[in-house]
């Protein structure tokens, strides 16, 4: 950068100052690098929730939820056990369609198409919008043919594109440098960490637009834990990535966004930065300084 | 913005009772920083005005234990951060703490300063002028370093936007006293020397005014979120305002 200024300036010495000035602004603005400057409001939306309800039988679990998840960003869950976070982020792929007794009100539109519609191709949600759990569920067979295996139920089976498929879900998944002289061995042989990180090679195999981590760390050592960290940023240029998490520090670390929950309500929800310096509601405060939860 | 009152109590109530009482022993050990700052700046100025060479050494002598107290203030702070990654309110109030260390200990320095030119001024003689503006300037300095504690104690941002004020002031009185005095030190040459430690001693007393600025404006960090650091008081009330009135109607808006 130096240089190019020199050369600049001498081109055209009257400029100096300016261009004194303005690479001092580039130094300022350096300092801000990676973090949004836009407001959520200014955000393309992915996932537009409208007045949400939701039952598990009698019992109410989701209360009105009203948010708009912007597009290919992170967007973290935070609240104390039982607020609601993982329903919610369940219900963006209609995994609760499996739980007998639950009972939806209200719209989530994923780009523009509300999900509960009729006619909707559950299949293919669940290609669109993919999912993480806690604990890594690498399929009991090798690791090439976990990542392929979403392409082979597609009915994609040549050679070529599926081993071009694998080797850039594993690169995305900061994986293939650590598996690329293995792949042809059990998946189960694989640490947790690295576990976790095939399963989520496994997902974006198949392009979803929207990759929802539930806990994706909690049960891994910290490294691996910051390696699922740095993949999350690294991903989140491609994917909108909504993440649940019970360590409010990495929701602080890897997400743009957060949502703070609480009995089923969405309490608060904004950018992270100023949600964990100065948040507007009281029992966002209290939940994240540790007073209750 | 937050709209959340803040009270004495606000720093008692985690889960933790452990991190309770560590933040409740910063903020404390902030307070009585303070007040040893308080006393050294009074002692400084009483130093000056008496010619009293022994409470100007007694001054001089307890900057140290007033440096020490930073550190350990500090080092308490840097212990929390990587222990217990506070955040909101609790992250405001270490930043606010460790900021106002530097501002407190800067003050002391200064107070050390007043007290060498008071010794210097007993070994010299008196300066013929100045003493006025010292006395009259160093009240008022010394109420604001008293008044931004104060606040920092109670969370009062009205009280720290008074003390940004009355910094406005200090400056100007500075600014006036400064030009009297070069006039007098034209007309008199002789005494160039000795007005010159009254000269600085104005000069300490005026930055001692801009230490307890900054604290006031870490209060309304600490209380508001809002940082208010290089705004001008006007700004600083107008954005208060506007804070307060978003909490008001957010208030009437919860109630209905």
């Amino acid at each position: 950068m130096m240089e190019a200024q020199a050369i600049e300036r001498d081109q055209d010495p009257a400029s100096t100052v300016n261009e004194a000035s303005k690479g001092h602004a580039m130094d300022i603005s350096s300092l801000n690098r990676g973090v949004s400057t836009r407001t959520l409001e200014q955000e393309d939306v992915c996932i537009d929730v409208r007045n949400m309800n939701l039952f598990y039988g009698d019992k109410q679990a989701l209360f009105d939820v009203n948010m708009r998840i912007p597009k290919k960003r992170v967007t973290a869950f935070i609240g104390p056990s039982g607020c609601g976070k993982s329903t919610l982020l369940r219900s963006f792929n209609r995994m609760n369609d499996l739980v007998d007794g639950c009972r939806i009100e209200g719209e989530i539109n994923i780009d523009n198409q509300n999900i509960f519609e009729k006619g909707m191709d559950i299949t293919d949600l669940r290609r669109r919008v993919g999912m993480v759990f806690q604990k890594p569920n690498p399929f009991p067979k090798s690791i090439y043919e976990n990542v392929a295996y979403g392409l082979r139920i597609q009915g994609i089976n040549k050679k070529r594109l599926i081993d071009e498929t694998v080797e850039w879900a594993l690169r995305s998944a900061a994986l293939w440098d650590e598996v690329k002289d293995r792949l042809h061995e059990s998946a189960l042989g694989m640490s947790g960490g690295q576990q976790q990180r095939l399963v989520i090679a496994r997902t974006i195999a198949v392009k979803p637009e929207v990759l929802l981590l539930d806990e994706p760390a909690s049960a891994l050592d910290p490294i691996s834990t910051l390696k699922i960290e740095e993949l999350i940023n690294d991903l989140k240029d491609d994917f909108t990535i909504v993440i649940v998490t019970h360590n409010m520090q990495q929701a602080a670390r890897v997400s743009d966004y957060t949502a703070f929950m609480y009995m089923g309500n969405l309490i608060e929800f904004g950018n992270t930065d100023t949600l964990f310096t100065n948040p507007t509601e009281k029992k966002t405060e209290d939940y994240i300084t540790g007073r209750y939860g | 913005m937050t709209n959340m009152k803040m009270t004495s109590e606000t720093h008692s109530t985690h889960i933790s009772q452990q991190f309770n009482q560590e933040l409740e022993e910063i903020r404390s050990n902030l307070l009585a920083m303070g007040g040893l700052v308080e006393k050294q700046v009074t002692d400084a100025i009483y130093a000056l005005i008496e010619g009293d060479s022994t409470i100007a050494a007694k001054v001089r002598q307890n900057d140290k234990a007033i440096n020490q107290m930073q550190l350990t203030i500090d080092e308490e702070c840097t212990r929390i951060l990587a222990r217990r990654q506070p955040a909101a309110s609790d992250l405001r109030l270490i930043l606010a703490v460790i900021r106002a260390t530097g501002d407190l200990e800067r003050i002391g320095d200064e107070a050390s300063k007043i007290a060498r030119h008071a010794m210097h001024l007993v070994e010299e003689g008196e300066s013929p002028r100045g003493y006025i503006e010292a006395r009259h300037i160093g009240n008022q300095v010394r109420k604001m370093v008293q008044d931004a504690l104060n606040a920092f104690a109670r969370f009062d941002t009205q009280l720290a936007v008074q003390v940004v004020h009355e910094d406005k002031t200090v400056d100007l009185e500075y600014r006036s006293a400064t030009r009297a005095l070069v006039t007098f030190m034209m007309e008199d040459p002789r005494s160039i020397s000795r007005v010159l430690n009254i000269m600085w001693v104005l000069r300490a007393l005026e930055r001692i005014g801009d230490h307890s600025n900054n604290i006031a404006e870490y209060v309304i960090y600490l209380v508001k979120g809002m940082d208010v650091r290089h705004s001008s008081p006007e700004a600083i009330e107008e954005s208060l305002r506007d804070n307060l009135l978003a909490d008001h109607l957010k208030n009437s808006k919860e109630d209905s």
